[in-house]
């Protein structure tokens, strides 16, 4: 069973997004911080996460990059939700080794299908 | 003490008075001048304090109580003048390179060779007998000193300490006082070991008068409470009906002059001034030293008479036989050194004053009007005109030695120092209205100063001759010729004044006559009224002073590098003229100078052989052309719009650049403002994406998700409507924010009543707070007040900290007060909870818009962040404010205030009285 953390400082956006994932069979981790977030990562070993930026302790683009910079976690696929949308917050997501960048707002259908594409071309 | 030791003592002292001078040399050389500082310049004015202050005032004291203070009343009146006066000397000589006394006067007066001899001739007649009385004054200490007698034959020359000490003291000026041509250039050694005396001397004085005063009596009450028993000592307490009240006055007005007009004062305040920002700090220090080396003079002087009261001894040398009365040889010498500090200080600097007056004014004139003589000495003028100093200061030293010996036991010293006194004031008609009147005229100023000096020659000087034996006695008793209003003590009959005041009041009576007279009556010339309107004027002239000097004639480039050679050697002649056409683009095409070059190099001439020659030096090398005073009138005026263009542009471009940067300000601010818009409108737009994210994602949840059982889709749907709520709340306050601060939403003012607003703010919450089980309650201690508020806006500041409160507070355990009260001028309303509370360092932050996307390390509050930022722009609408108190876990307490209208303050007024 896959392992997903998901990340955001927003009770009703992590809400939705665990019925999403473990809807999709995936086993469910839910951090409201980055604090939690870091402990998670280390402990849980996640496979894939969903990661607000703008959070209390750590932000999500520094969450990234310990993760990517990891050999223990480096497998992990990261995906950025953000309620930050200009092209510099965007470019920053991917420089610091996101693997995608979704703007919030976003559609459910849409994330699901990205998130089975990234699996796929992982596989 | 034996001689010996004095002798050795006083020669120590001067060789730390050379390394001074010569340490001080050097230091400048390397760029570290000591003069540079003001405290230097008002330590060096303090060279007016000579033997005259040290031993003289205890002298004056002991025979006439507070006599003694006019000579520092008199300087210290005048210091407020110095910014005006002192400041505008100090700016001529700088621009005209103007070195003396002498020199000043003459430039002022179209440069004239006469009268510059003439105020040399004044000033040494004047002042030899000044310097006689130092040296009078070095040999009685140490007679005293070393116990030799007073009376008794004079010794002959070379068997007297005090030749000894005059030779070493004229080589120590020729040493420093004369290292340089030009006198414009600071004497860095001399000057800094004068400063060094003038501590020396305070010192010395001080620790003598403290001794006394401490030592040898209790303090300056008991001298006093023992000198009134004394009927002697105790007329000198007050004005008795002996003391004329004209005499106090005549020498106040005297002293008043004599502090920049002396020579050596001339010299250390205007000459040897590096800077005129230094007046601000000797303004109040000099006439502080001044006080505080008088403030032992009476005591001195009445111990003195209390312990010593005999007549033999001396009381001009209380400062010394004090001390030795009761054994202190220490003290005693260290007495010996600052009244010898006191002494040379002066003679040092009056006759390097003097020898450059002498040699600029007196012999150079004479020397370059012959042709001849300029032809033989060639290119060895510097040594000339040097060598010319080294001889004066040797002469007017050894003069003043002769005099000593020959007359002056006859006077007192401060007698003698009157005279001089009386000597210099001479100048002042010719100075203070030269300097701001521009009618004196050459011919007023040679008139005053001739008759005044003569008055002063006959009325002073005549009847110390008389006195000496060189005159015949029956002058001062029937007058010459048995004239009797030709009585010098009683001139024309005037009698009832003491023999210095009456010299005054007639000298400068005729003085000021003939100057007057003379400047109106008698046709300016030229050159006069040139100089008049640069002196008058010079505030505005310094920076084109050579261009405003009015010159007409052929001379050739060449002839005056020629004569600039001789004085300053080729080299410096070479790069002086070089750098002045380069700096002023003057076309040397032609071969022929231009007429600012040629007063350039007169003003240089000057520096080094003063005005009157540099003139006469230029004029040998010229064909000059008469010069006509509408000509000069015309150079002025150019000048003068020169100078008022210059002005103007000058103005204008700092217009332009304050526009400048106003506009950059103003650029910057909209920039700002608009960053701050920009910046507003991304976190809105982030604050907005939030619920609609929720709302998106949970409305596509259960569009996909038949099959989801009851109470999850409840649950969707109710945060659905939640999120909704939260979405209008945000857009609301986001308007309403922007209503208000743009002003578009006016305030409707009415009458209301503060108690019922508060009763109905809490009425509404009050279910929130049931829901949650907490506790709140209203304390009411102020009156029934009404004020003029927005009802509506009141109430949602209220309802907005309430709501807030019931936020923060736990279920269960929350507990709110809300408290109204009257402040002074103010209506007060705090709301406090027992919540969580909030760090100090977020109190001022909580009431900035969005402040919680500000800080990463606490949890977002819930709510739009809007709320307080709302809350506090009402308030200040309405005149009030608000503020927190709250620690971390304390709870917090929110505190607003309103101002009371007229009505209600008076209201509370008379409730409080």
């Amino acid at each position: 069973m896959l392992k997903v953390l998901i990340a955001d400082d927003e009770p009703n956006i992590l809400m939705s997004l665990e019925f999403l994932m473990k809807k999709e069979g995936y086993k469910v981790y839910i951090a409201r911080d980055g604090g939690e977030a870091f402990d998670l990562i280390q402990q849980e070993k996640p496979d894939l996460l969903l990661l607000d930026i703008m959070m209390p302790r750590m932000d999500g683009y520094e969450l990234c990059q310990f993760v990517k910079q990891h050999p223990d976690y480096q497998h992990a696929k990261v995906i950025f939700l953000s309620a930050k949308s200009k092209d510099l917050d965007v470019q920053k997501g991917y420089d610091v080794g996101g693997d995608l960048y979704i703007p919030k707002p976003f559609s459910t259908r849409d994330l699901i299908a990205k998130i089975n594409q990234l699996k796929a071309a992982a596989a | 003490m034996s001689s010996l030791t004095l002798t050795l003592c006083s020669l120590l002292y001067l060789s730390v008075l050379f390394s001074i001078a010569f340490w001080a040399e050097r230091r400048s050389k390397r760029g570290g001048s000591l003069l540079n500082s003001p405290y230097f310049y008002a330590l060096s004015l303090a060279v007016y304090c000579t033997a005259w202050t040290f031993y003289g005032s205890v002298g004056r004291a002991a025979s006439g109580g507070i006599e003694f203070l006019s000579v520092y009343i008199g300087p210290t009146l005048t210091v407020p003048l110095w910014w005006s006066v002192l400041r505008k000397i100090i700016r001529i000589c700088k621009v005209q390179r103007i070195t003396s006394i002498a020199d000043f006067i003459s430039a002022r007066y179209g440069k004239n060779r006469g009268i510059g001899v003439m105020i040399t001739i004044l000033c040494v007649i004047g002042i030899i007998p000044y310097i006689s009385i130092q040296l009078k004054a070095i040999a009685e200490s140490f007679a005293v000193l070393s116990g030799q007698s007073l009376v008794g034959p004079t010794p002959v020359w070379l068997s007297d300490q005090s030749f000894y000490m005059t030779l070493i003291l004229a080589a120590f000026t020729i040493l420093f006082g004369t290292r340089k041509l030009e006198a414009t250039e600071r004497h860095e050694g001399l000057v800094t070991a004068i400063a060094f005396e003038s501590v020396i001397k305070l010192v010395a004085f001080v620790a003598v008068g403290i001794y006394v005063t401490y030592g040898l009596f209790d303090g300056p009450a008991d001298i006093f409470q023992q000198a009134e028993k004394l009927p002697s000592l105790k007329q000198h307490f007050v004005f008795h009906a002996g003391h004329s009240t004209s005499e106090w006055l005549w020498y106040i007005i005297l002293s008043m002059p004599a502090i920049l007009f002396l020579p050596r004062q001339f010299q250390v305040a205007v000459v040897e001034n590096v800077d005129e920002k230094h007046l601000n700090k000797a303004m109040w220090l000099f006439p502080l030293y001044m006080f505080v080396i008088c403030l032992f003079v009476l005591p001195l002087a009445f111990g003195g008479k209390l312990i010593l009261n005999n007549p033999i001894d001396d009381a001009d040398v209380y400062v010394l036989s004090l001390p030795l009365h009761f054994g202190e040889k220490g003290l005693a010498l260290l007495a010996y050194i600052g009244g010898f500090s006191a002494a040379s200080s002066m003679i040092i600097v009056e006759t390097t004053a003097l020898s450059v007056m002498i040699s600029n004014n007196l012999v150079m004139p004479i020397l370059v009007s012959r042709p001849s003589w300029q032809k033989q000495i060639g290119n060895a003028w510097s040594t000339v005109v040097i060598n010319i100093r080294r001889l004066a200061i040797l002469a007017m030293l050894l003069l003043a030695y002769e005099y000593y010996r020959q007359v002056s036991h006859h006077f007192s010293l401060v007698s003698v120092g009157m005279m001089s006194f009386a000597a210099v004031a001479q100048f002042t008609p010719a100075i203070i209205g030269g300097i701001y009147w521009k009618r004196g005229t050459q011919a007023g100023a040679r008139l005053g100063l001739i008759l005044g000096a003569s008055v002063w020659f006959y009325t002073l000087i005549v009847p110390t001759l008389v006195t000496a034996g060189l005159l015949p006695a029956h002058w001062m008793t029937e007058g010459p010729l048995n004239q009797g209003w030709l009585r010098p003590y009683t001139l024309f009959g005037l009698h009832g004044f003491d023999p210095i005041s009456h010299s005054v009041f007639w000298s400068f009576f005729v003085n000021i006559g003939g100057y007057i007279w003379g400047s109106l009556y008698r046709p300016q010339s030229p050159l006069d009224h040139n100089q008049a309107v640069l002196f008058v004027d010079v505030f505005e002239y310094a920076r084109r002073y050579d261009s405003s000097v009015a010159w007409k004639g052929k001379v050739q480039v060449s002839d005056l590098k020629a004569l600039l050679t001789t004085f300053f050697g080729e080299e410096r002649a070479t790069r002086a003229m070089e750098r002045y056409i380069r700096k002023h683009k003057i076309n040397t095409q032609n071969y022929l100078a231009d007429s600012r070059l040629v007063n350039y190099t007169e003003k240089l001439l000057a520096g080094a052989v003063g005005t009157a020659s540099a003139r006469i030096l230029i004029a040998s090398v010229a064909k000059e052309e008469p010069i006509a005073l509408d000509e000069v009138i015309k150079i002025l005026k150019v000048s003068h719009e020169l100078l008022t263009v210059n002005k103007e542009l000058r103005r204008k471009s700092i217009e332009l650049e304050k526009l400048t940067e106003q506009l950059r300000e103003a650029n910057e601010l909209l920039k700002a403002a608009d960053q701050q818009k920009d910046d507003f409108l991304s976190t809105v737009t982030h604050e907005i994406r939030t619920p609609i994210t929720s709302i998106r994602a949970l409305s596509e949840i259960l569009h996909d998700n038949d099959e989801m059982d009851q109470e999850t889709r409840q649950h969707f749907l109710s945060t659905i409507i939640k999120e909704s709520e939260r979405l209008t709340r945000l857009i609301n306050q986001v308007l309403d924010l922007e209503r208000i601060e743009s002003g578009r939403n006016k305030l409707s003012m009415e009458v209301t009543d503060m108690a019922a607003v508060v009763q109905d703010a809490v009425e509404s919450v009050e279910q929130l707070a049931i829901d949650k089980r907490m506790e709140l309650e209203v304390v009411n201690t102020c009156p029934e007040v009404t004020l003029i508020v927005d009802r509506d806006r009141i109430m949602q500041v209220l309802i907005n900290l309430l709501s807030n409160a019931i936020k923060f507070c736990e279920e269960d355990k929350g507990h709110i007060w809300v408290r109204t009260e009257l402040q002074g001028m103010w209506y007060v309303v705090s709301v406090a909870d027992n919540g969580h509370g909030i760090e100090p360092k977020y109190h001022s932050l909580i009431f900035e818009k969005f402040y919680q996307t500000q800080d990463r390390n606490t949890r977002k509050p819930k709510g739009s962040g809007l709320g307080l930022a709302i809350t506090r722009k009402i308030l200040e609408l309405h005149q009030g404010s608000i503020e927190v108190q709250s620690e971390p876990e304390q709870g917090a307490t929110f505190i607003f205030r309103l101002p009371l209208t007229r009505f209600e303050r008076i209201a509370s007024a008379q409730e409080l009285g």
